[in-house]
């Protein structure tokens, strides 16, 4: 981000390994969340990982590589309890499809960047359901639930990839 | 914002050859994750040994974070037990005195129960319980209904066993690791139980629905009534779970197929028992050669 002001100019931004592992930890770190203790009845929790992917992709595209969506997909995929490879492959499409259209929108803004999350993560669950789960099961009003609350908080997540790339410094 | 200026790979061989080679691990990385979905179909012991791998980690994390809950969480019970306990010493000597009838009554009848059952030469298989362990984490994110106990196979479990809590059926063990199990609840849609009625022994099968309860069918009469407040319990078909465990209880009116409430509630962090697989499939005799005559 080239227009925030910087109140601390020659603050020491982090070396370039620990720089460049960040994004990554984040996005596994927010993967590992479902080690949280609680026995969920009802699948409600939204996808930290997806999110923590999605915000570094669209507000800091150059932090993780073209092709770290598979393996950061796997790493969930070990977390999550999906079949192994849905968010290999549902992840690396996002990817693919957020290049392609990062061609053609030549300016945008966060509300677009919203409408890209959004539309990513409610491909992501709603494709992610019919891998897993019969397709009479009744499941429906609990998933609408889930990727409203997904979309909504793709700001909060955007706000916490920001601040930690704006730690990060800007050499990464 | 615009597209950033390092998209534009400009005359550099180089820069080109590298945004083209991203490009095409991004696309072999989608096609990757295909394969693995079709593999994983077939469920290769590979994939389960991967997955506890990485529960082996969680698990005592989760443990360790649900017990500091506890020991917050009992910090106000055992202030409002104390200025309450007064009033339930009260209800309970009064509750003590009305079910004494009941009690004794009770008594008797499992006396006769036990001696009709020697009269009958019936011998009950004794469930045993293979370890105790708590529910430590679940699947929040996905439709599957899977939940981790920190109990694997250095305590002994082995995939197939049946998981109960207190009030009833919990589900049962699908992968182990060496200090962690992972349990298909039985709420989750793939998850099948034979069970009938305590009042009559109507047959049915209890499946999961994904969120939380389970669809009761019917599988002999036809138009089958389902009351409010009808119990199900196990059968000991199939072999897996033991008889008489209970697994859930009908809400709404209704026939042939009913939603119904799950006995055990797991989402309160209970404490589950592994027990063992009520009738192991026997193994097979070695076939025996005819002698030639």
């Amino acid at each position: 981000m080239s227009d925030h002001v910087d109140y601390r100019p020659f603050a020491r931004a982090l070396p370039p390994g620990r720089a460049r592992a960040l994004p990554w930890m984040t996005v596994i770190a927010g993967s590992a969340i479902t080690a949280w203790p609680v026995i969920a009845t009802v699948p409600l929790m939204p996808p930290f990982g997806l999110l923590m992917l999605l915000s570094w992709r669209l507000l800091a595209p150059f932090a993780l590589r073209r092709w770290a969506a598979a393996p950061l997909g796997l790493a969930d995929d070990l977390f999550s309890g999906q079949p192994l490879g849905s968010a290999v492959l549902l992840w690396s499409a996002c990817f693919i499809a957020i290049d392609l259209i990062e061609q053609r929108l030549a300016f945008r803004d966060f509300w677009q960047d919203w409408l890209i999350g959004g539309g990513a993560v409610t491909f992501c669950l709603l494709a992610g359901r019919f891998i897993a789960v019969p397709f009479d099961s009744s499941l429906n009003g609990a998933l609408l639930l889930q990727i409203a609350a997904s979309v909504l908080l793709l700001p909060a997540t955007a706000r916490v990839v920001a601040w930690i790339d704006r730690k990060r410094g800007h050499r990464a | 914002m615009p597209t950033p200026r390092d998209r534009r790979t400009g005359f550099s061989r180089r820069r080109q050859n590298m945004v083209f080679i991203g490009y095409v691990l991004a696309v072999a990385g989608a096609l990757i994750g295909a394969v693995l979905l079709v593999v994983s179909r077939f469920d290769p012991p590979m994939f389960a040994a991967l997955r506890m791998a990485a529960a082996s980690v969680t698990a005592p994390i989760s443990s360790g974070v649900a017990g500091a809950g506890r020991a917050v969480w009992s910090i106000p019970q055992e202030i409002s037990t104390h200025f309450l306990v007064r009033g339930e010493n009260e209800r309970l000597r009064a509750v003590v005195a009305r079910d004494r009838a009941l009690v004794l009554r009770a008594r008797s009848i499992a006396y006769e129960n036990r001696r009709l059952r020697t009269l009958l030469a019936l011998r009950d298989r004794e469930a045993g319980t293979v370890a105790a362990a708590r529910l430590v984490s679940s699947s929040a994110t996905s439709g599957r209904r899977f939940a981790l106990i920190d109990a694997g196979r250095l305590q002994g479990v082995q995939p197939g066993m049946p998981v109960r809590g207190p009030m009833g059926l919990i589900g049962r063990v699908v992968e182990t690791g060496p200090w962690v199990a992972r349990v298909l609840l039985i709420s989750d849609p793939n998850s099948i139980v034979p069970v009938r009625r305590t009042r009559d022994g109507l047959p049915a099968i209890a499946v999961g629905r994904g969120d939380g309860r389970v669809d009761l069918r019917s599988v002999s009469v036809a138009n089958a009534r389902f009351q409010p407040g009808d119990l199900f319990v196990t059968t000991g078909t199939g072999g897996i779970y033991a008889p008489n465990v209970p697994v859930a209880r009908v809400e709404q009116p209704g026939s042939d197929t009913v939603i119904a409430d799950t006995m055990a509630s797991p989402d309160t962090l209970d404490v589950a028992l592994v027990q063992r697989i009520f009738l192991p499939i026997p193994t097979s005799p070695a076939p025996s050669v005819p002698a030639k005559r």
